[in-house]
C-alpha cells in the first residue's frame, strides 16, 4: 500500500504551528516513513501536484489568497484538519473583527496611526496583484468543510503527532491531559 | 454592533445628565445607606432622574461604603436600570413571543415614526425613549408597553398615535390614552374562587403549633408551584429546624417565564389571601419577616399592594401579635427587581433582594439553610402561597381529594397566542391539554407551548397528556400556537433570543452557547443546513447541563424539543445532497476593503 500524502499550509497564521510540527524532533524520522508530503511549506512544494489524502490547515482566513488555498485544499484533499487557534476561531488576527472595520482598519494602518510615514499621497496598496482584503477574519469552517479540530495556540507537537499517527493507522487516538491542557 | 442589543444603553464617559443627581440624600436616608437595600436606591434614583449617571453611582456607592464599580455592577445587570438617560417617557414595549403574534411589529413601526427615534434610543429632544423588553406578563392582552411604571395594553396603531401625541404635550402618563389591565379570570377553581373571611385561615393557624401546621400541609401533599413541585411542607421543616439569627419568608413574584401571567391576576385580584399564605408560612417556620420580590414589570400595583398591607395591619393580620396571639409578630415588605428573568431563580431572586447582581448561588447550602443575607430563607411561589391559605381554611383533606394522587389540588394557567379565550384558568390537575385548548376555544392548533420557553412544546399527538406533576409538569403557562405559524422562525427563535438576553453570562455553555445555537437555527432557516447541524444540536444539549442554574440547563430547550417533536420542521429545510454549505460570499466579503483601497474587485481568479 503506497503511503498517505500530506499537505499543509499556513493561511492567515504566524507559522506557529508548523513550528510545533516540526518540534516532534526525531520523530520526524518516523514520519517520512510514514507518510509522503506534497504541497506544504516543509518541503516547498508550492502548488499540488496529485491528489492527498490529509490537509493540515494552520490559521484563519483574512484575505481573498486564504480563501482560494483553503478552497484548493478542499478540493485535493480527502481530509482537512484546522490545526490551532487562528484556524479553528480566527485567532490573533481576528482581533480586528471586535470593534473596527476593515476601512477604518486600513486608513488607521496605512494614513492616520502615528507611525505612518511618507505616505503624502494617501495610498492604501491597490495593487491588482495583491490579494483583497476579507471584511472579517474567518475561521477555516465558515468556508470549507473541516474534518477535525486540534485546538492549542499552537498545539503541542504531541497532539499533532498523535492525531496524525490516530488517522493514518486508524487507531484510537492516544489524549493524555498534557498534550490537551492549554495553559 | 448587534442592534438588538438595544436594552441597556451603553455606560457613557460624557455625563450628559442635566438633572441633580447630588440630591439623593433623601433616597440614601430612606434606606439608612444600607447597601442590602441597593436595588431600593437605584429604584429609586432612577425614577427620579431617569437614570442613574455616573455621578449619582459615585456619590451612592461613597453613601453605602462600596467602590463604583460594584454599584455599577449591580445596576449594568438589570434592564430598567440605565446609565445614560432613557427619556423623559421610557416606552418598554414587550418583544416576546405572543406580543409579536398580536402584530408587535406595526406597534413598533408606529412608535418610531410617531417618536422619530429607533428602538434602542432616545428622541433627540430627550423626551421619548425607545426599548424593547422581554415578557412583561400581559400576554393575554398583546401587544402591551410599559411607559414610565403603567401599562398600556391592546396596543393599536391609533392608541400609540394618541399616546405619543400625549407624550410631545407633556401629560402625566395618567392622562395618556391607554387601557386598564385586565384580569381575564375565565374559570375560578378553589384557590380563585373568594372566601369571606380570609383572617380565619390565619387565626386558625395560630391557634395550632407550627409543627401541626407543618404537618396539616405535609398531609395536604402541596408541592411547589413555581415548576420544581418541591414539597412545600418538607422546604418549611428544613428552614424551620435551621438555625439562624432570623428566618425570612420569601415570596416569589418575579413571574418572568414569558406566557405566564397567573401571578399578576392574584396578585391585583386575590392578595390578601397571598399575605395570609406569607403569614402562615412566617408563623410555621418562625420568621418574623416577609418580603414579596416583586418584578419591576408589576411596579403599577405597588401602590395598590401598600394600601392592602396597611388594611391587613389595622385588622391586626399584620405586624405585632398577628391576629391575637400574643409574641407573633410579622410583617411584610415588598422588594422590586430591576428587570431579569433569572431573578426567577431562587438564589438569584436572594442574591437580587440583597442588592447583588441576580446570578444564582452555588447549592448546597441551599436557601433554607442559608438564604437571604445568609439565613434560613423559605422561598415560595404566590400560587403556593395562596393553596397554603387555603389548606388552613379548608383543611388538608378538602385539599387532597382535588386533583390526581400525586398532584393534589388546583393549577393557575395562564393561557395565551392562538385562541378565542386567552386569560387565566384554574383546573385541577388532571387536565388534559385538549381539555384547556376546548376551554380556551383554540382551534387548527399546530403546536402547545407548555410551561414557557424553558418547557417544552408539545404537537397535537401528545395534547391527551394529563397536566400533573407525573405527566407533564408546568410552571402555569400555556401558549398556543396555530397552523398558520412558521414554528422555527416566529417561536423557537424568538424563544433562543430570549436567552441570550436574558443569561446572567456566569457559565460558558449558556453565555456562548445559546448563540451558537441561534446562528445553526438561523443558518438552517435561511436553507443552508445539513443533516449534522441537527446532530450537533443534540448532541450540545449535553454540554448545557454544565449550567448552573435552571435558566442554562433549558435554555436549549426550545431547539431541542421541537427537534424531538417536530423534527419534519427541520427535514424540510435542510439540505440532503452533501454535507456542508458555505455561507461566505467572497464578493460581498471583499467589497468594502476594495473601495476603501480604490481597487476594482478581482473576482474571477478561481
Amino acid at each position: 500500500m503506497s503511503k498517505p500524502i500530506v499537505a499543509t499550509t499556513s493561511l492567515a497564521g504566524c507559522f506557529g504551528c508548523h513550528m510545533s510540527l516540526l518540534d516532534i524532533d526525531e520523530r520526524i524520522l518516523d514520519l517520512i516513513e510514514l507518510v509522503e508530503f506534497n504541497k506544504s511549506p516543509i518541503d516547498d512544494i508550492k502548488t499540488f501536484t496529485k491528489q492527498c489524502d490529509i490537509g493540515i490547515i494552520e490559521g484563519g482566513c483574512c484575505n481573498s489568497e486564504n480563501v482560494h488555498v483553503l478552497k484548493e485544499f478542499r478540493k485535493n484533499c480527502k481530509i482537512l484538519i484546522s490545526v490551532g487557534e487562528c484556524a479553528i476561531m480566527g485567532g490573533l488576527p481576528a482581533m480586528r473583527n471586535n470593534n473596527a472595520s476593515i476601512s477604518e482598519c486600513l486608513e488607521e494602518a496605512y494614513l492616520n496611526c502615528v507611525s505612518v510615514q511618507a505616505n503624502d499621497e494617501k495610498i492604501i496598496p491597490n495593487d491588482e496583484e495583491l490579494p483583497m482584503i476579507l471584511d472579517r477574519v474567518y475561521p477555516c469552517h465558515e468556508i470549507v468543510k473541516i474534518d477535525y479540530f486540534l485546538p492549542g495556540c499552537a498545539p503541542r507537537a504531541d497532539l499533532i503527532w498523535n492525531a496524525l499517527v490516530a488517522l493514518v493507522t486508524g487507531n484510537e487516538m492516544d489524549l493524555p491531559y498534557e498534550v490537551v491542557k492549554f495553559d | 454592533m448587534d442592534n438588538k442589543q438595544s436594552r441597556n444603553p451603553e455606560f457613557s464617559n460624557n455625563d450628559n445628565c442635566t438633572c441633580e443627581c447630588n440630591d439623593l440624600d433623601a433616597i440614601l436616608a430612606k434606606y439608612n445607606n444600607d447597601p442590602t437595600r441597593l436595588m431600593d436606591i437605584l429604584i429609586d434614583v432612577q425614577m427620579q432622574c431617569g437614570c442613574v449617571s455616573e455621578k449619582a453611582v459615585k456619590v451612592i456607592a461613597k453613601a453605602i461604603n462600596y467602590s463604583s464599580v460594584d454599584v455599577v455592577q449591580t445596576l449594568s445587570f438589570y434592564h430598567f436600570f440605565s446609565q445614560t438617560p432613557t427619556g423623559k417617557y421610557t416606552v418598554y414595549l414587550n418583544d416576546s413571543v405572543v406580543a409579536e403574534m398580536m402584530g408587535r411589529d406595526e406597534i413598533a413601526k408606529t412608535f418610531e415614526e410617531e417618536a422619530g427615534c429607533k428602538f434602542g434610543s432616545v428622541s433627540e429632544d430627550g423626551r421619548i425613549g425607545l426599548f424593547n423588553t422581554s415578557c412583561i406578563g400581559m400576554n393575554d392582552q398583546e401587544p402591551s408597553a410599559i411607559i414610565n411604571q403603567r401599562v398600556f395594553t391592546k396596543l393599536t396603531t391609533e392608541k400609540v398615535k394618541k399616546i405619543v401625541r400625549g407624550m410631545k404635550n407633556d401629560y402625566d402618563t395618567e392622562d395618556l390614552i391607554g387601557t386598564e389591565v385586565q384580569s381575564n379570570i375565565l374559570k375560578q377553581g378553589p384557590i380563585l374562587t373568594k372566601d369571606s373571611n380570609l383572617g380565619e385561615a390565619i387565626k386558625k393557624a395560630v391557634t395550632m403549633s407550627p409543627e401541626d401546621v407543618i404537618e396539616e400541609i405535609k398531609q395536604s401533599n402541596l408541592r411547589g408551584r413555581g415548576g420544581a413541585g418541591f414539597p412545600t411542607a418538607m422546604k418549611w421543616r428544613f428552614c424551620r429546624n435551621a438555625e439562624g439569627e432570623k428566618h425570612y419568608v420569601f415570596c416569589n413574584a418575579d413571574e418572568g417565564e414569558p406566557g405566564t401571567f397567573k401571578d399578576r391576576v392574584i396578585l391585583t385580584d386575590r392578595p390578601q389571601l397571598l399575605f395570609a399564605g406569607m403569614t402562615i408560612a412566617g408563623y410555621a417556620i418562625g420568621s418574623d419577616e416577609g418580603i414579596l420580590y416583586l418584578r419591576y414589570e408589576y411596579k403599577y400595583m405597588e401602590k395598590f399592594l401598600e394600601e392592602v398591607l396597611s388594611k391587613l395591619r389595622e385588622e391586626g393580620l399584620l405586624g405585632k401579635d398577628v391576629a391575637g396571639e400574643k409574641g407573633f409578630n410579622f410583617d411584610i415588605r415588598i422588594q422590586f427587581g430591576g428587570g431579569a428573568y433569572i431573578c426567577g431563580e431562587e438564589s438569584a431572586l436572594l442574591e437580587s433582594a440583597e442588592g447583588k447582581r441576580g446570578e444564582p448561588r452555588d447549592r448546597p447550602p441551599f436557601p433554607v439553610v442559608k438564604g437571604y443575607l445568609q439565613q434560613p430563607t423559605a422561598v415560595n411561589n404566590v400560587e403556593t402561597l395562596c393553596a397554603v391559605a387555603k389548606i388552613m381554611h379548608k383543611g388538608a383533606k378538602w385539599y387532597r381529594s382535588l386533583g390526581t394522587l400525586e398532584s393534589t389540588g388546583s393549577k393557575l394557567i395562564s393561557v395565551s397566542g392562538d385562541c378565542e379565550k386567552p386569560g387565566v384558568y384554574e383546573v385541577e390537575w388532571g387536565f388534559t391539554v385538549n381539555d384547556i385548548l376546548e376551554l380556551v376555544g383554540a382551534k387548527n392548533v399546530q403546536a402547545v407551548q407548555v410551561g414557557g420557553p424553558s418547557g417544552n412544546c408539545i404537537a397535537s399527538n401528545e395534547f391527551n397528556r394529563k397536566l400533573a406533576y407525573e405527566d407533564l409538569s408546568t410552571g402555569g403557562s400555556l401558549i398556543v400556537i396555530g397552523n398558520e405559524r412558521d414554528l422555527l422562525k416566529d417561536i423557537v427563535l424568538n424563544f433562543t433570543e430570549f436567552f441570550i438576553e436574558e443569561s446572567c453570562g456566569s457559565c460558558v455553555p449558556c453565555r456562548a452557547m445559546t448563540v451558537q445555537y441561534k446562528n445553526k437555527l438561523e443558518k438552517i432557516i435561511r436553507g443552508n443546513g445539513v443533516a449534522d447541524d441537527i446532530d450537533q444540536m443534540l448532541q450540545w444539549e449535553n454540554v448545557m447541563k454544565s449550567n448552573r442554574c435552571g435558566l442554562g440547563h433549558t435554555a436549549a430547550n426550545p431547539i431541542i424539543s421541537t427537534i424531538k417533536n417536530f423534527r419534519e420542521l427541520y427535514d424540510a429545510k435542510i439540505n440532503e445532497d452533501t454535507d456542508f454549505v458555505s455561507e461566505f460570499d467572497l464578493e460581498a466579503a471583499v467589497a468594502e476593503s476594495c473601495k476603501t483601497a480604490g481597487r476594482v474587485p478581482n473576482l474571477g481568479g478561481e
